[in-house]
């Protein structure tokens, strides 16, 4: 599982930071920024979830 | 797609109270499509229940935001609300790309990060307000005396109001929320004495920067001085009294099912639960679009439903039972897509901090009346209750 977050498409709702601390943050402009770009199999549930929760579908979690 | 006349349904429809919303609205999502209805001056909208529904128009870029657009539904009229002009910097009337300078520059004010550091003057301002209701007796009313000063004064904290402003901003936005206490007149007065503030605040902070939200903006330049003010306002109007009715009406919810006292879940599931802003959301296509099968025409209006969409069974199981262990974060109390409440996770602390200081502080407290006694805003565009007698 690849991640990539668009930070055009950001609105800085936070949800992704709320549900994956370990994943996501936000800069210094307070859009979304990954900490890991390439998350464990841990992590596969709660990335999953802020992709779907994000408002302005700026975070993909690719399949490769 | 249906070609016979849809059936058209009066909007809004009475709001029972708790729970909410309507019962109505559980017909309105079994239909095929869209719910047409009319509102009290006649216009005709497209009511939208499914919370997929919900989401698709709420993310559409052909369906705007702006209320200048001919068939934008007028909700609040109807409700007795008049309308107004737009102000400069009321970005949540604004589409993309528009909006979007607006948004961009308030973002790094509510980040999880900043909001996180926001917590121990909330928590002193709870205390606050909790030391003066206890020293005031054993009784008080939870909305006058708790969660409507709370967010005031969290606003005001946050909007960098000296100390000494604060009793004026608490007592104007007071007026502005109270439908039934206040006439037109009074919350039309309370309006601009607010915004005549906050337009010197913005003087102010120009001449005499601080460390705070107003003197940033300032400093980025992407808003103007004069859009600023009306910026500040819809931060006022948008987090005071949404956030004021959450905290109340949790309260309630919380001291029917006390299982869930203590257990921070309670603020997501009471966000979805009472869904304050099912009227908040209007938008109207400015394209013909498909909705659910329905072809909606430009021009015509259309009002997302979010309670009902946080009531769709298809998306939450057995939606009216308060159930704090479900995690329903795909809730959209806070709407969806670029207009997404901006201040969410504020209001989440503050709810959190609001229960569990309340519940720690005052474990005997009790409703002073029945359940079924309490007085519900029906009559308001957010959802809430006039007042919320305690004793303890």
């Amino acid at each position: 599982m690849r991640i990539t977050a668009d930070t055009n498409r950001c609105v800085g709702a936070g949800q992704c930071v709320l549900t994956a601390p370990q994943v996501f943050d936000q800069d210094d402009d307070g859009l979304v920024t990954l900490l890991l770009a390439d998350p464990g199999a841990g992590e596969e549930a709660t990335v999953r979830l802020a992709a779907g929760l994000c408002p302005s579908g700026a975070v993909t979690v690719h399949e490769d | 797609m249906t070609q016979a006349e849809p059936q058209v349904v009066d909007f809004p429809l009475r709001r029972p109270g708790a729970p909410f919303p309507p019962p109505g609205y559980a017909g309105y999502r079994g239909r095929q499509g869209l719910v047409l209805s009319r509102l009290p001056n006649g216009d005709r909208v497209w009511l939208v229940t499914r919370h997929e529904d919900v989401r698709a128009v709420l993310t559409d870029p052909r369906i705007s935001s702006n209320p200048e657009h001919p068939g934008f539904p007028n909700v609040g009229e109807s409700l007795g609300v008049p309308k107004q002009d737009q102000i400069p910097g009321w970005f949540v009337g604004l589409d993309s790309p528009e909006h979007d300078r607006f948004r961009k520059a308030l973002i790094p004010e509510f980040t999880v990060r900043r909001v996180r550091a926001m917590r121990p003057a909330i928590e002193r301002t709870v205390d606050e307000r909790l030391d003066a209701m206890l020293a005031a007796g054993d009784s008080a009313d939870l909305v006058a005396d708790f969660a409507l000063p709370v967010p005031s004064l969290v606003i005001s904290a946050l909007l960098g109001v000296p100390p000494a402003d604060r009793d004026f901003f608490e007592s104007r936005t007071r007026t502005l929320v109270a439908i039934r206490a206040s006439t037109d007149q009074q919350r039309d007065a309370a309006a601009k004495d607010l915004l005549r503030y906050i337009s010197r605040l913005v003087a102010i902070k120009q001449k005499w920067p601080a460390d705070d939200l107003v003197s940033r903006l300032l400093a980025a330049g992407t808003i103007a001085p004069h859009e600023l003010s009306g910026v500040l306002m819809l931060l006022l109007i948008a987090g005071h009294e949404t956030t004021a009715n959450n905290i109340a009406l949790g309260v309630v919810t919380l001291l029917e099912n006390p299982e869930w006292i203590g257990d921070d879940r309670a603020v997501e599931e009471t966000l979805r639960f009472h869904s304050v802003a099912d009227l908040v959301s209007l938008r109207v296509a400015v394209e013909d679009v498909e909705i659910s099968g329905q072809l909606v025409r430009a021009g015509e209006g259309i009002v997302p439903l979010v309670a009902a969409a946080n009531h769709d069974d298809n998306s939450f199981e057995c939606p009216h039972m308060f159930d704090p262990s479900r995690s329903a974060r795909h809730h959209v109390a806070f709407g969806y897509g670029v207009h997404q409440c901006l201040g969410q996770n504020l209001v989440r602390v503050e709810m959190e901090i609001a229960y569990r200081k309340l519940f720690e502080r005052i474990p005997t407290l009790a409703l002073a009346v029945p359940a079924e006694g309490l007085s519900f805003k029906h009559d308001g565009v957010v959802h809430g209750l006039h007042a919320l007698p305690v004793r303890w």
